[in-house]
């Protein structure tokens, strides 16, 4: 073990040596081919997905299973022997019309996914056909000053994942223009802070449920007279309300706990309030903003689903809720592709989080 | 020549022992509370401590004795119990940049570089000049402490010693009556101590300004001071004793080491402060 280590070792000098000579002028990095590390950030996720997806398989077999077998000694129970012969054989034969209906496995889920890929393919030809054929027409009805005729089929399942993406930024970009000042300006002073306190502590732990109805309560009055899309103000708004706590007590906490040394140092020099502000203040507890703006990004697409289902708005909520109000055959394999490009979307806007916070912050050991 | 020949000013409790218009920082009967649950905590009590112009002093005491609360009391961070504090004759109100300070942590702002902590202070102080003025004053004492490469580097990304070495361009670029040092070097290997001793003493040649330094090193109150300045041992802590160092300037290390009255110094120090 010992000899294949100083073997590597001496292999690595003599390859870094190779490579210092021969690449120093093209300034290439030179890839660092190790299987081991290969194998650590390659091979052990790969087979801890393998992994997942095989407990999943089997225990979704194991579920169809029970249902089918319920299914055929339902049938027997009922209608006698005939009957649950033919459920037998038409649940083996893989007809839709007596699939047992429960968890479904991978290879469904994937074929769903296929499915509403197609689907998203058919309805965008659609909607070009449709503009194609409109153009002429709206070009006129402009020129007359009547609104342009639009499209109004059914939404794609990626045009809900981007209006779910629209409503959960307009919510962000709420929390973040209310929770950042009000965080500021609690941080900035002892007094606000313990006066404010309480309605902190109260609303923090609201559910998402309570504030989309509060919400409602106040923009549908607010919105009778006008045409505008109240739905998806109703949806943004609580979405902004319920995530912009983390942000507002992170930012409270931020401006409040700098170093006090800095302070000092912006005292020796009489550094204006604003200057104090904003040469001192911000830039320090710039982490622990982003740290809450990171959970509340997280949290803004948590509820979201939750809210969009509630609210009648569309997008990836309405579409899970539609599918299982819906009760079809490949319903459930839908919702389990919703569940996974949900996931997805949320590690992704966490990623982008992170390396924004990564490029504006002194503090460059944020992780994860 | 023995110890008793040495020239000891010992500063009187009541009365000035200099001219009033030889006077830099003026504190009288200086007193410092800290109020605690079990009753009042008394720190200072009595403290008088005049210190000249163009002087450099060093404070030396047992650790807890309050000479950290004297100087942060002085630079105006720490409000003032009892008595007064007045630089050239006018109490100081709160702190302000004609009393620089070189704290013990280099208490640089990490998302700046070098150069921009620099500019922090010199922008507030010289509003007027222009923009490349400024920039000139910065980088001039950025070189002055051996930084000239590193003007752009964040201050996250420099070692402590080179961090502290902008934190002494940051002080005397703001160009103070007094600079108040906090057991700048307190943190650094005794080789990095050296060099930033050396940059700082001769900045100091140069610009002649009063000093107030606190330090635990006796080699290091010599090395720096015109005049090392002993505490008691709190509580109720005031000056106990004032040695004046009359080494020529500028010194260097090894004639200072190789002087004859550098032990009789250092003997001096150490027996007040193991008494």
């Amino acid at each position: 073990m010992k000899q294949s280590v100083t073997v590597n070792k001496t292999q690595d000098l003599k390859l870094a040596n190779a490579a210092k000579a021969g690449l120093s002028k093209l300034k290439i990095k030179t890839p660092k081919f190790d299987l081991k590390t290969l194998a650590k950030k390659f091979a052990v996720p790969f087979i801890s997905i393998l992994l997942f997806i095989g407990l999943w398989h089997m225990g979704a077999r194991a579920l169809y299973n029970v249902e089918a077998d319920y299914k055929i000694q339902k049938a027997l129970a009922d209608q006698g022997q005939v009957a649950a012969d033919a459920m037998a054989a038409c649940i083996a034969s893989g007809d839709i019309s007596c699939q047992p209906n429960t968890l479904p496995s991978p290879v469904q889920v994937w074929e769903s996914f296929n499915t509403l890929i197609a689907d998203h393919k058919v309805i965008s030809a659609d909607k070009l056909a449709f503009k194609e054929k409109t153009a002429a027409l709206n070009e006129k009805r402009v020129a007359e000053g009547k609104a342009p005729i639009t499209y109004t089929g059914r939404p794609s399942f990626v045009d809900q994942i981007f209006t779910s993406l629209k409503t959960v930024f307009a919510g962000f970009v709420l929390a973040f223009l209310i929770a950042v000042p009000i965080g500021i300006l609690i941080g900035l002073s002892e007094t606000l802070r313990n006066s404010f306190n309480w309605l902190i502590q109260i609303f923090k732990p609201v559910s998402p449920v309570v504030w989309l109805l509060l919400v409602f309560m106040i923009v549908k009055t607010m919105t009778k007279d006008s045409n505008s899309d109240s739905a998806f103000i109703i949806s943004f708004i609580s979405v902004g309300l319920c995530a912009m706590w983390a942000t507002l007590v992170n930012t409270a906490m931020g401006v409040s706990s700098v170093d006090k040394d800095y302070i000092n140092v912006a005292k020796v020099l009489k550094l204006g309030p604003l200057q104090k502000v904003f040469k001192v203040i911000l830039p320090s507890s710039l982490p622990l903003i982003f740290t809450g703006l990171r959970i509340t990004l997280s949290v803004a697409w948590m509820v979201l689903i939750a809210i969009e289902l509630l609210a009648q708005s569309p997008g990836l909520g309405s579409f899970v809720w539609e599918e299982f109000q819906n009760g079809a055959n490949d319903s459930n394999s839908k919702i389990i592709v919703a569940m996974f490009i949900i996931g997805i979307i949320g590690f992704l806007l966490d990623r982008i989080m992170l390396t924004i916070q990564n490029m504006v912050s002194f503090n460059k050991n944020a992780t994860t | 020549m023995v110890v008793e020949d040495i020239k000891v000013k010992e500063t009187h409790e009541n009365g000035i022992s200099f001219p009033s218009d030889k006077i830099m920082l003026d504190l009288r009967d200086l007193k410092k509370v800290y109020p605690t649950p079990k009753g009042d905590y008394v720190v200072l009590e009595h403290l008088n401590l005049q210190i000249l112009k163009e002087e450099f002093v060093t404070i030396i005491g047992h650790s807890g004795c309050g000479k950290t609360t004297m100087l942060s009391m002085i630079a105006g961070l720490n409000p003032i119990s009892g008595g007064n504090i007045a630089v050239l004759g006018n109490p100081i109100k709160g702190p302000g940049p004609d009393r620089g300070v070189i704290f013990q942590s280099p208490s640089l702002m990490p998302w700046m570089s070098a150069l921009q902590n620099v500019m922090l202070g010199v922008n507030r102080v010289f509003p007027h000049a222009s923009k490349a003025q400024r920039r000139d004053i910065a980088k001039y004492y950025l070189h002055k402490v051996g930084l000239d490469g590193a003007f752009d580097k964040k201050a996250n990304e420099l070692s402590q010693g080179m961090q502290q070495r902008v934190g002494i361009a940051r002080a005397f670029a703001i160009k103070p009556k007094v600079l108040l040092l906090d057991e700048p070097f307190g943190m650094l290997d005794s080789l990095t101590r050296g060099e930033l001793q050396d940059i700082l003493i001769e900045i100091w040649n140069k610009e002649k300004i009063t000093a107030v330094m606190i330090t635990h090193d006796v080699d290091e109150a010599i090395f720096l001071a015109d005049r090392v300045i002993m505490m008691t041992s709190g509580p109720r802590a005031k000056i106990g004793d004032a040695l004046e160092i009359n080494f020529n300037r500028p010194r260097t290390r090894k004639e200072v080491l190789e002087h004859d009255d550098y032990y009789k110094y250092r003997k001096h120090l150490i027996d007040f402060l193991e008494h």
